[in-house]
């Protein structure tokens, strides 16, 4: 059977898909000229120089630079140091609160959230108060005789790590938390009931259901902290320098255009290459969750 | 959901103990500026032994400051009244293409909330230069938009898929023109998502700083780069004081939407 349309119909069709196209334009467009232009544009700036000239020399400047590899190492060290404390801290909480009843769940939710709604200068200075070396955890510390010296927490590596993991937890949390909160009870019940130790329920029945929350919260983590800047620029004194302070450094003290976007560039490839391998583990994760449901 | 476990009770204390210090961790921070921005001293007594209300007095008596929230407020307004229009219409539009026509707008619209801030700030700096837009007001606010329009669609999405379309088909075959059906259906039901959507979009210029350190300049600098400057140099409590009232404004905004959403 052949359906015959009319021709004014489908063009009537076709009018209101670009009519509707059409609005998405003006979105599409700050997009583009405030987001898409400008990371373009560091392309086209890592190949010229100060003078406007074509050139690879910023590459082979900053590519052999000691401090570039350092910078990148830092990164790397910041980004999964944070994502490994999150996993830590965030798990076993986001169990607590799954399993507490709603009302009580939600207020606590509430409470665990305000950091995401402090502005993040602000949860920066914070720190600062906190972790100086005349700060209030020092002044604990000594005043108590836990420790003879005020330990230095701060202006280094400790300090940059406490903040983003400080700034990383709620958004980790939430999926993971969600997730949990997803699983149905009656499954646990069930494996109490067949003798299944609350260690084992975790490990077998808890755990593979909230892998997916888990992986989304992971992924958010490593791609928010990846090209963080406050926190190192402010807690780690200029001495934790990764990429994104190397960046700025370039850029503000050197006004070293060309190595600023080398640099950028280098984020980049970097976060593709996390991209990557997050789609292949999402992938194999999809395989074994699969597997072990059929298994 | 561990309610199958009641003789778990170490297991129980063990969990619950972890989760408070974790907890504490994370509001530790906010929490801990507002004792001290209310302290007499410009040291970091704690608890202060006297109390004073001098570092509000030279929050609101500093120029400098006076002029940065100005330059916030009217970034956070701006930001706000171009991107949820913005936004709306392009949730629209996915709304009803639908597909994978939805789905890479989407995934456009979506790329600032993704790509990290400094590179955000950069490509944007040496797009600015070119156009010797480096420290005006309009470059800040290029950079807030397109960081606020990904938040307002996160809120209005879910919103319009919940949305009855019929109403705006009924509206149109009656004979109302789009400009109509939008502004007379379509805003209307969306209203608390829509107060939602623009709140975000404010919050989110607000608290923006990596685009505001590097484009922002002079007269025009928002608090937050005046914040990330003065933290460089010295701990004055005149920040503890700032600290204060922002987080409590912004309280006091997530509370109300929260409330007016259950209503």
């Amino acid at each position: 059977m052949t359906v015959t349309v009319d021709p004014a119909l489908l063009a009537d069709a076709r009018r209101e898909r670009r009519f509707f196209l059409s609005l998405s334009l003006p979105a599409l467009f700050i997009v583009g000229l405030a987001a898409i232009l400008p990371i373009l544009w560091i392309i086209r700036q890592s190949f010229l120089t100060t003078g406007g000239e074509y050139t690879v020399g910023n590459y082979t400047k900053v590519l052999s630079s000691g401090l570039t590899w350092s910078a990148l190492v830092t990164t790397l060290e910041l980004s999964l140091g944070t994502l490994a404390i999150c996993i830590v801290l965030g798990i076993p909480l986001a169990l607590a609160l799954a399993s507490a009843r709603p009302r009580v769940a939600n207020l606590l939710m509430a409470f665990v959230m305000l950091p995401l709604w402090t502005a993040i200068l602000v949860r920066t200075y914070g720190w600062l108060v906190l972790l100086r070396r005349d700060g209030l955890i020092n002044a604990a510390l000594t005043g108590s005789g836990l420790t003879a010296e005020p330990l230095p927490l701060v202006y280094n590596f400790t300090g940059t790590l406490i903040g983003m993991v400080h700034y990383m937890l709620p958004l980790f949390l939430l999926p993971v938390y969600a997730a949990m909160r997803d699983i149905d009870p009656n499954l646990i019940r069930a494996s109490a009931s067949m003798g299944a130790t609350l260690g084992q329920v975790i490990r077998t029945v808890i755990m593979p259901l909230s892998a997916g929350g888990i992986f989304s919260g992971s992924v958010i983590v490593l791609i928010y902290s990846i090209g963080f800047f406050i926190t190192p620029a402010v807690l780690g004194g200029g001495k934790v320098n990764p990429l994104s302070t190397r960046i700025e450094r370039a850029l503000s003290t050197f006004q070293d255009w060309g190595s600023a976007s080398v640099l950028g560039i280098l984020l980049l490839v970097l976060m593709a290459l996390i991209g990557v391998m997050l789609l292949a583990a999402r992938r194999l994760l999809a395989q074994t969750t699969v597997a072990a449901a059929h298994a | 959901m561990l309610e199958a476990y009641p003789q778990n009770r170490f297991a129980r204390i063990v969990l619950w103990s972890f989760a408070a210090l974790v907890m504490a961790f994370l509001m530790l921070p906010t929490l801990v500026v507002v004792p001290l921005s209310f302290s007499a001293s410009s040291l970091l007594e704690f608890p202060p032994h006297a109390y004073s209300l001098r570092w509000y007095e030279n929050f609101f008596s500093s120029a400098t400051w006076m002029a940065a929230l100005r330059t916030s407020l009217i970034l956070g307004t701006l930001t706000a009244l171009i991107a949820v229009p913005f936004a709306l219409l392009a949730c629209i539009s996915m709304n009803r293409l639908g597909g994978k026509t939805a789905a890479s707008i989407q995934s456009v619209l979506l790329t600032p909330s993704v790509t990290p801030g400094i590179l955000l700030a950069i490509g944007l700096f040496f797009v600015l230069a070119a156009q010797r837009l480096v420290g005006t007001l309009f470059g800040v606010l290029v950079g807030h938009v397109v960081l606020a329009v990904p938040v307002a669609c996160i809120v209005l999405l879910p919103a319009l898929a919940r949305f009855d379309w019929n109403q705006v088909q009924a509206a149109r075959s009656l004979g109302a023109n789009w400009a109509r059906a939008i502004g007379g259906i379509i805003v209307p039901q969306l209203r608390l998502s829509l107060l939602s959507a623009t709140l975000m979009a404010f919050l989110t210029s607000l608290d923006e700083s990596v685009i505001s350190i590097f484009i922002a300049s002079g007269r025009n600098s928002t608090m937050p780069k005046l914040m990330f400057l003065s933290l460089r140099d010295q701990i004055d409590p005149t920040i503890a004081a700032i600290s204060t009232l922002w987080t409590a404004i912004v309280v006091v905004v997530v509370v109300i939407v929260a409330l007016r959403q259950k209503s």
